[in-house]
């Protein structure tokens, strides 16, 4: 079906100016396939469904809107502590010098750029394929030009349990950087691996990220978009797990003029588990968007959505989520939980958990809440002694804890929980 | 009739419970037809019959030209498709949008005038025309009054078939408590003052596609007004029959409701059954001013359709209430039983300070029926409360969606909205689904919104059975709780009818 002539313009001025990787014979098919999706499907707009919460205009723009670059001198990197294989991205390009030396028993790592030339790779039966399995029956036009024209990624092939995680640390260094990468993750059967994720990327940065499990395996994903506030951040996660496999992903986001964060997971085999978690803490114009899509094609399978955004001063927080049963899948159990505190009146929550269920032998349940912070419990708090604003902080933490929770990883919890609190403590000045 | 095959169905779940379920669509019980000779408008819609509806009505010249604006809408409107629903397209031109029965040329003074074809149709539906009749149904209410309610309750008709209103009952009688009832094409006649002020003031000529062809070729419908401070001394309430072939009804009813006054009204349809599907295109627009009090409840049961899918009423309704003065409220309350296709969401603006809307549904789909259905709360107004009750039982290879939005705009400082959607699956070729959109703009507002979707729970189960009840009573206990909620919320003429055609109260069977 040919565009509209408006959006047909913008879709090819969005096409200019960006260059396909040179690849072999597999990364071209790939890039091939994925720029006719692009074409067919087309730049989103406000009156797409699944944008109507979220103003796709500066991720539409042929040039990406400038950012002001943030240098943060009163904490030290996050991950820091731990014992991992630290891989940097400059503005959307790989530093060899500042990245360790990719070496991890049970675990392959290469990079897309290089990978790319050959004719024949893994890779192939990933990349670009779970992308485009998650296209129906939602329209992902971001993820289907990532594929097309992304500049570089990793290509993470995992055999064995990995002794450490994989850091992929995102560095914004040019006002005006407009990054696309792609990755692509393939689990082995029994095989196990944790990727850890952070930094702003790019002014504009597009990402995303495969992930294929197959049975027994397992994949943990922790991510910390950090404190920079002009960046713009459209990133996916697609993920396909096996029989009894399992998928955690946890977000943190503390800034951020805009940011979509969509996770398209599907369950192909029985008896596997999937988590993705949230939390975010937005001020002003900050526009956060969480869409996640949840598709149960399998036996006894297990999901769980927990989302929780923390509000102030005109900041928008989007949740859409949706899960699908299949008919056929049941023992399905589903779980979606979205929870917005509005601290203050110009706060903003949009929501639209969805169900859509073609099996009777399920559970699936979700709920959304919104509202101001307890004036009982900052009463109580307050009542021992406890100053407003740090009540205020306690109560907020305390909120932001479910989602935190379900970082399995006891470390990386504990990580994430320090910075919260600095970062709460920092805003009271 | 097999269309849940036994082996589909799961354990637990009560046979009777099935078995009623199944028998709503296959023993449809009021798809009988009248014959009686007709007066249709040539068939299909264009400016010309659009005229031709506003002339058999004898409209003023402003209300003809209404019509003929809505129907310039229409015509540069798309169908909208972003309903879970599916069916063929619909081929506007191959419809009578006009038919009325030859003996309703001249209307009839009274009652006893009418044709006794047109009075025999409603007693057969059980619908009683005669004043002083008490709906049936109810005679127990009438040997042991609740709460001290009149021993006899009255109810006043308006039945409308096909195109026309053939006649209200106890008119005079709210004359004299000033309350205006009657059909919407009389009330253009004599009272065009409060029609030309309220007439698409809650859903504009153009609000969307079907309201849009609705506001060009509405025929009739019902139209209430209660004068401010009365309560309204009985329960209103339009009976919808479609009986014409390939005729699509398109009523629409204006409630308005004055500062201090309350108001009750129900809704029943039925259709004759028929292999080719019928349209239904409705609009409900109801005004709450100051302190006012409007219950609106529906149980429809259109022809749903056969067993394998053939026929049926597409219903795509648009109602919506605004709660435009302090303190009003609305409560809307729906049992949707029948239709192949449903596509409606009663909704209401909460515009006035203090005001209040609640939704209620319950939303029962067999066979190959597919309803789309929920609500709107839009509060714009401080302090203003909204309360959702949906459920949602899905059989054979039926489709039930609940929908809804409930949005806090900036200025609705404390404002509360509770959810509650549940689903229920009885076999596994069925489908429930929720699409909740919830829009929070300030932040003294709480919003709550739950749904579960389930087959019988194993610990209510667990619970019962291990306080002696056999397995059967225990489902039929439980699936009774499910929809009690909303059972509860509809006025005694309807709960009857209701708890009969959701059968899926089980009272009996727990002795």
């Amino acid at each position: 079906m040919a565009l509209p002539q408006a959006k047909h313009d913008a879709t090819e001025a969005r096409l200019e100016g960006l260059t396909r990787l040179p690849g072999g014979a597999w990364l071209s098919a790939a890039q091939d396939a994925a720029l006719g999706r692009f074409g067919a499907m087309g730049l989103p707009g406000r009156r797409d469904e699944y944008w109507r919460f979220t103003d796709p205009a500066t991720l539409n723009a042929a040039t990406a809107p400038s950012a002001a670059l943030m240098t943060i001198t009163d904490e030290a990197p996050i991950f820091g502590d731990i014992d991992r294989v630290r891989l940097v991205f400059v503005d959307g390009v790989f530093d060899a010098a500042a990245s360790d030396d990719p070496d991890l028993a049970g675990v392959e790592i290469e990079r897309l750029a290089e990978a790319g030339k050959t004719d024949i790779h893994w890779s192939r039966d990933v990349y670009g394929v779970l992308e485009a399995r998650g296209q129906t029956p939602v329209r992902r036009p971001f993820a289907a030009l990532n594929t097309a024209f992304a500049q570089d990624g990793v290509l993470i092939r995992v055999t064995g349990k990995a002794a450490r995680p994989v850091h992929l640390v995102y560095l914004h260094e040019s006002e005006t950087s407009d990054a696309i990468l792609h990755h692509c993750i393939k689990v082995e059967q029994g095989a196990e691996l944790t990727v850890l994720e952070n930094g702003p990327g790019a002014a504009r940065f597009n990402k995303v990220m495969e992930v294929d499990i197959a049975d027994g395996g397992a994949f943990h994903h922790i991510r910390a978009q950090g404190r920079d506030h002009e960046r713009r951040a459209m990133t996916h996660v697609f993920a396909r797990l096996g029989e009894e496999s399992l998928f955690k992903s946890f977000t943190m986001t503390a800034n951020g003029v805009l940011t979509r964060n969509e996770a398209v997971i599907e369950f192909t085999g029985d008896n596997a588990s999937a988590h993705v978690a949230g939390a975010a803490m937005g001020d002003g114009d900050f526009h956060h968007d969480d869409t996640v899509f949840i598709t149960h094609d399998a036996v006894n399978c297990e999901s769980r959505q927990v989302f929780k955004k923390v509000l102030r001063n005109g900041a928008t927080g989007v949740f859409q989520g949706k899960i699908l049963v299949r008919p056929g899948a049941q023992k399905t159990d589903g779980y979606q939980m979205s929870q917005a505190l509005l601290l203050d009146e110009n706060a903003q929550f949009l929501a639209k958990p969805e169900l859509e269920i073609h099996a009777d032998d399920v559970a699936c349940s979700h709920g959304s809440t919104s509202g101001a912070i307890d004036e009982e419990a900052l009463f109580y708090l307050r009542a021992r002694g406890v100053p407003r604003a740090e009540a205020i902080d306690m109560l907020t933490l305390a909120f932001l804890a479910e989602a935190i929770q379900e970082i399995g990883d006891e470390a990386i919890r504990d990580e994430i929980h320090t910075r919260l609190e600095a970062w709460l403590m920092r805003r009271r000045g | 009739m097999d269309t849940v095959k036994q082996s589909d169905i799961r354990e637990g779940v009560d046979r009777e419970t099935v078995e009623t379920v199944q028998s709503m669509a296959g023993k449809y019980k009021h798809g009988w037809e009248t014959d009686i000779e007709m007066d249709y408008a040539p068939m299909g819609l264009n400016e010309d019959i659009v005229r031709l509806i506003s002339t058999k009505n004898n409209e003023p010249e402003w209300m003809t030209d209404w019509r003929l604006a809505a129907y310039a809408r229409w015509l540069q409107k798309q169908e909208p498709t972003w309903a879970m629903v599916e069916y063929p397209k619909i081929d506007f031109q191959s419809q009578y949008y006009y038919a009325r029965p030859k003996s309703m040329e001249h209307k009839p003074k009274s009652l006893d005038e009418v044709d006794p074809k047109l009075l025999a149709t409603y007693e057969k539906l059980g619908i009683p025309l005669k004043e002083q009749m008490i709906l049936a149904g109810v005679e127990g209410a009438e040997a042991a009054p609740a709460d001290g309610r009149e021993s006899e309750r009255k109810v006043a008709v308006d039945a409308v078939f096909d195109s026309v209103s053939v006649g209200t009952t106890f008119q005079k009688e709210l004359q004299k408590a000033g309350v205006i009832f009657c059909s919407i094409s009389e009330a253009i006649q004599n009272h065009p003052e409060l029609v030309r002020k309220y007439l698409g003031s809650v859903v504009p000529q153009s609000d969307n596609f079907y309201a849009t062809l609705n506001s060009a070729v509405f025929s009739d419908g019902s139209f209430v007004y209660v004068p401010p401070g009365v309560r309204c001394p009985m329960e209103l309430s339009t009976y919808f029959r479609i009986n014409a072939e390939n005729t699509g009804q398109f009523e629409r009813t204006l409630i308005i409701a004055d500062k201090g006054s309350y108001v009750s009204y129900l809704e029943g349809c039925t259709a004759p059954q028929r292999d080719q599907a019928q349209l239904h295109a409705a609009v409900v627009e109801i005004i709450a001013e100051e302190d006012a009090e409007v219950k609106y409840s529906t149980v429809q049961n259109w022809y749903p359709g056969d067993e394998n899918g053939k026929g049926g009423i597409y219903n795509f309704v648009t109602k919506r209430a605004d709660c435009r003065g302090d303190r009003s409220k609305v409560m809307w309350t729906q049992v949707e039983t029948g239709s192949a296709v449903t596509w409606k969401y009663p909704s209401c603006i909460l515009r006035g300070n203090d005001s209040q809307g609640e939704f209620y549904s319950i939303a029962i789909t067999n066979n190959w029926q597919q309803a789309d259905t929920g609500t709107k709360m839009i509060h714009l107004g401080r302090n203003t409360r909204s309360r959702i009750v949906s459920k949602g039982i899905s059989a054979g290879h039926a489709q039930n969606t609940y929908r809804g939005l409930v949005s806090m705009h900036p200025k609705a400082a404390n404002s509360r909205n509770y959810t509650q959607c549940d689903s229920l699956l009885i076999g596994d070729t069925c489908g429930a689904h929720t699409v909740p959109y919830i829009e929070v703009k300030n932040n003294s507002s709480r919003v709550e919104h739950e749904a579960t979707t389930s087959k019988v729970d194993d610990d209510q189960m667990f619970y019962c059975r291990s306080r002696g009840m056999d397995e059967e009573e225990a489902v039929a206990l439980i699936v009774n709780g499910f929809c009690k909620d909303v059972l509860q919320a509809l006025p005694m003429e309807f709960a009857m009818e209701a708890q009969q055609l959701v059968a899926i109260s089980l009272e009996g069977s727990v002795g």
